[in-house]
């Protein structure tokens, strides 16, 4: 029987412009960019240079840490560019494809656990599981005493992973099966995702969460499946990832092709496409007004990017929304506003049923101290005070953070709570603050 | 009304820095956010927000206080023509009353609000509106025999030392409104308590009645606190027909304002909910040991009980802030409240000094609820 976990807190935002279920085809361009920004955590060493010939699956850049942690290039061609910003920080390794892809073979074998890690290692795929404590890329030497895969996508214009997982079952139970060597894996599926290639997932111990956003977080999942304590490490893979590692294992080659939601208001014809990861989102976002708000990722924990972005390693959806830095709202603090959402009863969108918003990205209010309580427990299902998390990194206080169970939080994971705040604290930020903090004095 | 925004944005640039009007930077924030909502769109984490902000939050516990207020606006003109045995119109009674009233809200407002604005511009912050609701209520909870200049001074003395010191709305530790009163309560007991502050003795603009320098009227609350049984009705105590502060007598019109609150999702049921419960079961104690020859109901439907259950002790800043400490923390108010009224003669009113009470021990209620958590956190460690 399989373990149903029901979540009472939560919430979930119908915003307009959600994709459709079909897939539309978008200009790959000739530019790909890796962007160790993808890579949260990691001190990025290029390992190329400018000119360099190289195949798909070859290393672009290494953990400076651990070099054996390599990071693989999406497409064979010749290196344009290693763009760097201030302070030489390293931002993206850019790379003009060839016309005819090439794919760096990689010997696989994934009979044992040591066997799959290096696997992937050699392939420059490891980089791609992240660890909790401190939600960033993992290191080799970290033994984790579970790995936990979402399949569950449940934050606003997020990508549908069942429709993504259409024709990619057999690579995606093979990345499951290859994970399991490596420690127990668990797969957090929605209650509502009925893919046989999900329910039925072999090797690995699958559990329905039955609740709203973000109940699909994995950090969510493990607070309730098996929660991570002081000194323990466990990996989270995306799913996405999973696929990829499935592809390894299958064909020998690293193929990063994925389905990608390209959704929002400001969107004209939102459905799905196939993309590379570092792809150029130009084209996908052709059609987006200029002064729009392109987002790499979803409104809730994606990053703004613009039309010369490219695609993240870790990013499932291009969405775009209205910027509304023009809108000009007259009295907030009184009028209806039947347009814009709010849970709070003060507004009318508990009248309106399931609307899609429109939503811009304005804040709408100035940041204050913490005053209503209570409102980020009502949106954070975990056995965690959030409230109270948040003081103690704001105070810097890294003795309570840990008592109150920073290792098990990611900043996505306050990304709802920070969305209803009425005190307008930027949540995701602070708890990223939070993590550094502890991760240099435990370092 | 682009025109509104085009006639802002022409002014703007000379509050802003380098400007000649700077030292009025607050102000002009204060009154732009008041007129438009804020254009500034996020610049990490999440890329939409909910529309709530705390200016919307402010405004609905005000229009919770409204039929509160007009209620005792209305009353006031009901007891002055009471005492002075005239029949007047509804109307009439309401417009002496508002008459009475209206001044001490705007004493109340303008002070308050200057030492904000003020403070906003000396700390280079934006206008916090945590007076908007505080700035009402003080004056809801005082006597309408309380002189203008004491309104303005306990005012300043609540926003400096009960809330600006501590870091401004969100940071402070007890609930201002109540700070101001106290302040006054102990600072002036003539204007605050006693038997001649309660009804208005005064004609305004020939409205209402010149009372005798000798008129007396205690509050059903100062019966009691002699040992009697009030003489009030309950009825008139449930519609708020007896003297006491102006806002506290109607639970008619603070129920509507609970229901309000409630609502809108502001104040915590659980918090209201378990001050009436601590001070039914203290009310239902002390009659069963017969302490008190008042019944438990009593106690509930007169004096400043359901005000301060209602508007201050929902507060979300000074209550407690976990979801199992609002109980806790309710529960001590309303027991605190009834044991002050029935055991300590000096002061015949409990729920100001039980809510200040609660105000205090509410960190530590939330402490050891917090602290259970981290129990849980250590122990599956091990």
């Amino acid at each position: 029987m399989t373990r149903v976990i029901k979540l009472r807190q939560g919430l979930n935002l119908n915003l307009a412009g959600a994709a459709k279920r079909e897939k539309i085809s978008v200009a790959a361009g000739k530019t790909f960019a890796l962007q160790p920004s993808s890579f949260v955590g990691v001190k990025p060493k290029v390992v190329v240079k400018e000119g360099d010939k190289i195949k798909a699956g070859d290393a672009l850049f290494i953990n400076k840490d651990f070099p054996e942690v390599k990071f693989a290039s999406p497409v064979s061609g010749t290196v344009v560019l290693v763009e760097r910003g201030e302070r030489r920080k390293l931002l993206s390794v850019r790379v003009e494809a060839d016309a005819q892809q090439e794919y760096a073979q990689f010997e696989t074998k994934s009979a044992c656990g040591n066997c799959v890690k290096q696997a992937l290692l050699d392939a420059g795929l490891f980089g791609y599981i992240n660890q909790l404590p401190y939600a960033i890329s993992t290191n080799p030497q970290t033994e984790p005493k579970a790995i936990f895969v979402s399949a569950l996508r449940d934050m606003p214009l997020a990508c549908d992973f069942e429709y993504e997982l259409e024709g990619n079952e057999k690579d995606f139970q093979a990345g499951l099966s290859a994970l399991a060597k490596i420690a127990k894996t668990y797969l957090g599926i929605g209650a509502s995702q009925s893919a046989k290639a999900l329910t039925d997932a072999k090797d690995v111990e699958v559990v329905v969460f039955d609740g709203k956003c973000p109940a699909g977080n994995v950090g969510v999942q493990i607070n309730h499946i098996d929660p991570i304590n002081k000194g323990e490490v466990v990996w989270t893979v995306d799913p996405t990832a999973v696929i990829f590692f499935g592809r390894l294992f299958n064909t020998g080659k690293v193929d990063l092709r994925h389905l990608v939601a390209i959704a929002g208001s400001e969107i004209s014809n939102p459905a799905y496409a196939e993309m590379l990861v570092g792809q150029s989102i130009s084209s996908a976002v052709a059609s987006v007004s200029d002064g729009a708000r392109i987002i790499d990722g979803n409104p809730f924990t994606g990053t703004k990017t613009t039309k010369d972005g490219f695609l993240g390693a870790h990013t499932s959806e291009i969405t775009a929304i209205p910027e509304g830095n023009n809108a000009d709202e007259l009295a907030g603090w009184i009028m209806p506003r039947f347009k814009q959402f709010s849970v709070s009863r003060s507004y009318f969108s508990w009248l309106l049923g399931k609307k899609d918003y429109n939503l811009d990205a304005r804040i709408k209010g100035g940041e204050r101290h913490m005053i209503m309580s209570g409102e980020y427990d009502s949106v954070l299902p975990m056995d965690i005070y959030g409230e109270y998390l948040i003081k103690a990194i704001i105070a810097g206080d890294i003795d309570k953070m840990e008592q109150l169970g920073i290792y098990e939080v990611s900043p996505e994971d306050f990304a709802v709570a920070e969305f209803v705040d009425s005190s307008k604290l930027e949540l995701q930020r602070i708890v990223r603050e939070g993590l550094d903090m502890l991760r240099k004095e435990n370092s | 009304m682009s025109f509104l925004r085009n006639y802002l944005n022409e002014i703007k640039p000379n509050f802003e820095e380098g400007g000649k009007l700077h030292a009025f930077r607050s102000v002009f924030d204060g009154f732009e956010t008041f007129l438009y909502v804020p254009n500034e769109t996020s610049k990490c984490g999440v890329h939409v927000h909910d529309a709530i902000d705390s200016k919307r939050i402010m405004s609905m516990v005000v229009i919770a206080l409204i039929p509160a207020l007009l209620f005792g606006m209305y009353n006031i003109g009901y007891q002055n023509y009471l005492a002075a045995g005239q029949s007047a119109s509804f109307i009439e009674m309401f417009i002496f009353g508002a008459l009475a009233v209206l001044p001490k809200i705007i004493v109340s407002y303008i002070v308050g609000l200057s030492i904000e604005f003020a403070w906003a511009q000396w700390k280079g912050e934006e206008i916090q509106e945590g007076y908007l609701v505080s700035g009402i209520i003080i004056p809801m909870i005082l006597p309408v025999g309380c002189p203008l200049w004491v309104i303005a001074l306990a005012c300043a003395f609540a926003v400096i030392f009960g809330k600006e010191i501590f870091g401004g709305t969100g940071m402070n530790i007890f609930n201002v409104a109540l700070l101001a009163r106290a302040f006054l309560f102990f600072s002036y007991p003539t204007v605050m308590s006693g038997d001649k502050v309660w009804v208005a003795n005064e004609s305004i603009f020939g409205l209402g009645n010149n009372l005798p320098d000798t008129f007396t009227c205690a509050t059903p609350l100062g019966e009691m606190a002699t040992g009697a049984v009030p003489a009030a009705s309950v009825m008139d105590s449930i519609i708020g027909l007896i003297p006491g502060s102006i806002g506290e007598t109607s639970v008619i019109a603070i129920a509507i304002g609970a229901i309000i609150l409630i609502w809108a999702g502001i104040a915590s049921l659980k918090t209201m909910l378990s001050v009436f419960a601590g001070g039914i079961i203290m009310g239902l104690i002390f009659q069963a040991t017969g302490q008190t020859p008042v019944e438990w109901y009593q106690h509930i439907v007169i004096g400043g009980f359901c005000f301060g259950a209602v508007f201050m002790a929902t507060d979300p800043v000074t209550s407690a802030r976990t979801e199992t400490g609002k109980y806790i923390y309710g529960f001590i108010i309303g027991a605190l409240a009834v044991i002050i009224r029935v055991m300590n003669p000096g002061f015949p009113e409990g729920m100001m000094l039980a809510i200040l009470f609660g105000n205090m021990m509410a960190p530590t209620i939330d402490y050891f609820v917090v602290q259970s958590n981290i129990n849980k956190r250590l122990k599956r460690a091990k």
